[in-house]
């Protein structure tokens, strides 16, 4: 499957559009991972801990929205766009969306 | 009376250490950040849309470059101060580019892993995470940076 974000995969061909197809998680912070967090605000630096978190959140989200484009018999997604929302204080969700197409 | 200077003297101590810590923290990363640019010079950035001369491309794939900064203790205060008279907050200015370049050169890193020499279409997304932590008023920030990563098939 492929997946870009362009509006068409270079030198392929789209002939047929399947639709909008998504994939999401929400995902609760880890209390070990905010209490290094709160330290971690006094001297600055990276937030590893919640790096890591989202990128597993977001590949999980990609993968769910390629599992979609499969069901509809997609060769690839084009035009990906990401989201990530704070829903409430300890959960965010991640979105990932794009257009499930079929390559000639 | 003795406990006011006692909390005193540990908000002095946290924003002492937050700038020292702080200005330590950024500058080592400021420079981690000039040397990697350099060495992926060669890869080519663009956030068109269209990739130029899509017949010699032989492979695409979605990258991306994720960085979740928190900002220390004395910016926290810093721009709280700011917060009452308005204008540039330069810390965060600072704080904000160190995470873009370094989200980008992450997806950098990602499209180079898988053999491409360009990225095409890229785009940025901010979030903002904090949470509890967030009350004393320090920005938890999530940059990502994404694009189309571009191998060309060599040319015969």
């Amino acid at each position: 499957m492929i997946v870009v974000n362009t509006e068409d995969v270079p030198g392929r061909t789209i002939t047929q559009v399947l639709g909008l197809v998504q994939g999401n998680t929400i995902r609760a912070k880890h209390a070990g991972r905010d209490i290094m967090a709160g330290f971690k605000n006094l001297v600055g630096g990276e937030l590893k801990g919640y790096t890591e978190l989202l990128t597993e959140s977001r590949r999980q989200a990609i993968e769910r929205m390629m599992q979609q484009a499969q069901q509809l018999g997609a060769d690839a997604v084009v035009n990906v766009r990401f989201t990530t929302s704070a829903i409430t204080s300890g959960a965010a969700e991640l979105y990932a969306y794009g257009t499930a197409v079929k390559l000639g | 009376m003795i406990e006011l200077i006692v909390g005193l003297a540990f908000t002095v101590l946290l924003l002492v250490g937050g700038l020292m810590f702080g200005r330590a923290n950024d500058r080592k990363h400021l420079a981690s950040i000039k040397r990697r640019e350099e060495r992926y010079r060669d890869i080519r950035l663009d956030n068109r849309k269209r990739v130029e001369s899509p017949e010699t491309v032989e492979a695409t794939a979605l990258v991306m470059g994720q960085y979740v900064s928190a900002s220390d203790y004395f910016k926290a205060f810093a721009t709280k101060l700011r917060g009452l008279v308005g204008g540039e907050m330069n810390s965060m200015i600072t704080l904000m580019e160190r995470a873009r370049r370094e989200a980008v050169l992450r997806m950098v890193e990602s499209a180079k892993e898988q053999g491409a020499t360009e990225v095409w279409n890229i785009r940025f997304e901010t979030s903002n995470i904090s949470s509890m932590s967030g009350k004393r008023g320090a920005a938890q920030v999530e940059i990502i940076a994404y694009g189309t990563a571009v191998r060309r098939s060599s040319i015969a």
